[in-house]
């Protein structure tokens, strides 16, 4: 596998300058299930630098969600330590505000209210909270939603709102597990355009979940590239490329057909599995 | 429950009526036939007549004594439907009040469910019906044992779709509540109690339901006013149609709670997604 990555260049962090931010070190994680143990994560090591974009690529079951889980909190790994700016994380917390794949608003919350209520546990004053709603709003096109309930939105709408919630607490960092998974191809692109655009005015460190190679690249400063069972890192890539990034650059292509041979290689382990358990029932 | 969408075209009308119609003219003629002692059953008619009578105030309308609306409203079956509602209302409150607290401690906590449970368990499936001894015993008379059935009608209901309400909340809410930082107070009163709301209005509406039918019954053996005890006292003179009348009546105050609640849900629950169609 190894030769192929040269021309894009090879697990060298990009922002030099930038301090690391996120600091995994010997994560592995196990589960239960039944009387199997299940190895979702092994080995990992991983230094996100402040700033960063990356991207967490793999097929089904191979940790990458296992992963940003042991990140935001929700999750504690059975080994090792995830830290963030030198603190372990033991819990789910503000600092690391999380985009879900299901959205994840608040049903019986407005828009406005879903966006206003991290501000609101944060206990900033009804002022400061309606104005920054209001710029959050605006930013991301939801200013004629903002009394709407999520019911009353398309999928696009309502990761928006997901979007604009985590963005008014205004972490340093940024977790997002399949955020765009559930979304047409149009929508797909525009929120990932948006997700850029913010990204690059304020700043953030991005940990995204995604299973799409040409997602990743569109995005990511680095791809981490996983295995299937046990979850380990397979590669850490470099995405060298201008933004916005054109997905019929040859460039671009060239580092799609790579990726796409390492994750196929997963993805067959991942289905020869599927195949196993089902004919062993 | 969604509600039905109206239909006022002359067609639906028409067949909604039909049956109906087709009822009231067989016991019309059965009634008038001579067949049947009208003691026994008074004619549709008879029955009218005796509602209109029973709605009209009893006295002539005095403008010396008191306004035009509380003339009006001075009959006998309104201020017998404000008894019966006062006392739903009042009973619901006291139980409902108790019983929301207590679901969302024991289903939010499993200690204090388990140390619930077992009597919970054991009380529940007394009917209210078999608490009227007791509630005459400890409260004699008057409005206080109805209040007191009434509550313990809609105790359970609530209780139980409280517990379960707080239970079945989707962990995923509890995920994102949890990462914008919320601790256990907010978390509860901003996120497990809403999202438990579709659950305990299920609840609330089963126990208004059961109060109801609690009123009806207590007025019956324990006070001197309300739809309950009017008809009670009705068969005591034999006045069939009356009987008639006042179950008519608590039918008419039976949908008008029935209506109330379906709007308090239709607006608590206006975020929900099974009102959309």
């Amino acid at each position: 596998m190894t030769p192929m990555l040269k021309s894009v260049a090879d697990t060298a962090p990009v922002a030099d300058a930038a301090p690391v931010q996120i600091q995994v070190r010997g994560v592995e994680k196990t589960f239960a299930v039944g009387a199997q143990k299940i190895v979702a994560l092994q080995n990992i090591d991983l230094d996100i630098r402040k700033g960063e974009f990356v991207c967490l690529l793999g097929p089904s079951g191979c940790g990458k969600s296992t992963l940003l889980n042991a990140v935001a909190g929700f999750q504690p790994p059975t080994k090792g330590t995830v830290t963030v700016d030198g603190r372990t994380i033991t819990e789910p917390g503000p600092d690391r505000g999380m985009v879900f794949q299901e959205y994840a608003l608040f049903p019986w919350m407005t828009v406005a209210q879903n966006v206003a209520f991290g501000l609101e546990i944060k206990g900033m004053s009804k002022a400061e909270i309606a104005e920054r709603v209001e710029w959050l709003l605006q930013k991301l096109h939801l200013q004629d939603f903002r009394n709407r309930f999520p019911k009353d939105l398309s999928g696009g709408m309502r990761q928006r709102v997901a979007i604009a919630r985590v963005l008014a607490l205004d972490s340093p960092i940024l977790l997002m597990d399949e955020p765009f998974g559930a979304l047409d191809a149009l929508t797909r692109r525009t929120l990932q355009d948006e997700l850029l655009r913010i990204w690059e005015e304020v700043g953030k460190t991005i940990l995204f979940v995604t299973h799409s190679i040409e997602e990743s690249i569109y995005l990511a400063d680095r791809i981490i590239v996983m295995t299937y069972r046990p979850g380990t890192i397979k590669r850490d890539v470099v995405v060298d490329m201008p933004r916005p990034r054109d997905g019929s650059a040859p460039e671009f292509n060239r580092l799609k057909r790579e990726l796409s041979q390492m994750v196929m290689e997963e993805q067959q382990r991942f289905s020869q599995d599927e195949i196993r358990s089902v004919t062993a029932d | 429950m969604s509600q039905a969408k109206p239909r006022f075209s002359p067609a639906a009308l028409l067949r909604g009526s039909l049956v109906p119609v087709l009822v009231i003219a067989l016991w019309q003629i059965l009634s008038t036939s001579g067949l049947i002692n009208p003691v026994v059953l008074p004619s549709p008619v008879q029955v009218v007549v005796r509602w209109w009578a029973y709605l009209l105030p009893t006295e002539a309308y005095d403008p010396a004594q008191s306004s035009w609306i509380l003339w009006a409203l001075s009959g006998e079956m309104l201020f017998d439907a404000w008894s019966s509602l006062y006392r739903v209302v009042l009973g619901f409150a006291v139980g409902a009040g108790l019983a929301l607290p207590l679901g969302l401690a024991m289903g939010g906590n499993p200690r204090i469910y388990a140390l619930f449970d077992p009597l919970m368990q054991v009380l529940r499936p007394i009917p209210p019906i078999a608490y009227i001894p007791l509630a005459i015993l400890w409260f004699g008379l008057g409005n206080a044992p109805a209040v007191f059935l009434i509550a313990i009608g809609a105790f359970f209901p609530v209780l139980m779709n409280t517990i379960a309400g707080v239970r079945h909340v989707d962990g995923i809410y509890l995920r994102a509540a949890r990462n914008l930082g919320a601790g256990k107070l907010t978390m509860f009163l901003r996120v497990i109690l809403p999202a438990a709301t579709p659950y305990i209005l299920a609840g609330a509406r089963i126990g208004i339901g059961t109060a109801f039918i609690v009123v009806i019954v207590s007025e019956m053996i324990a006070v001197n006013s309300g739809l309950g005890f009017r008809i009670l006292e009705a068969r005591e003179f034999m006045w069939s149609d009356k009987i008639i009348a006042g179950m008519f009546t608590i039918g008419l105050l039976g949908l008008a709670i029935d209506i109330g609640m379906n709007r308090l849900n239709n607006h608590l629950l206006r975020w929900h997604r099974g009102l959309e169609n």
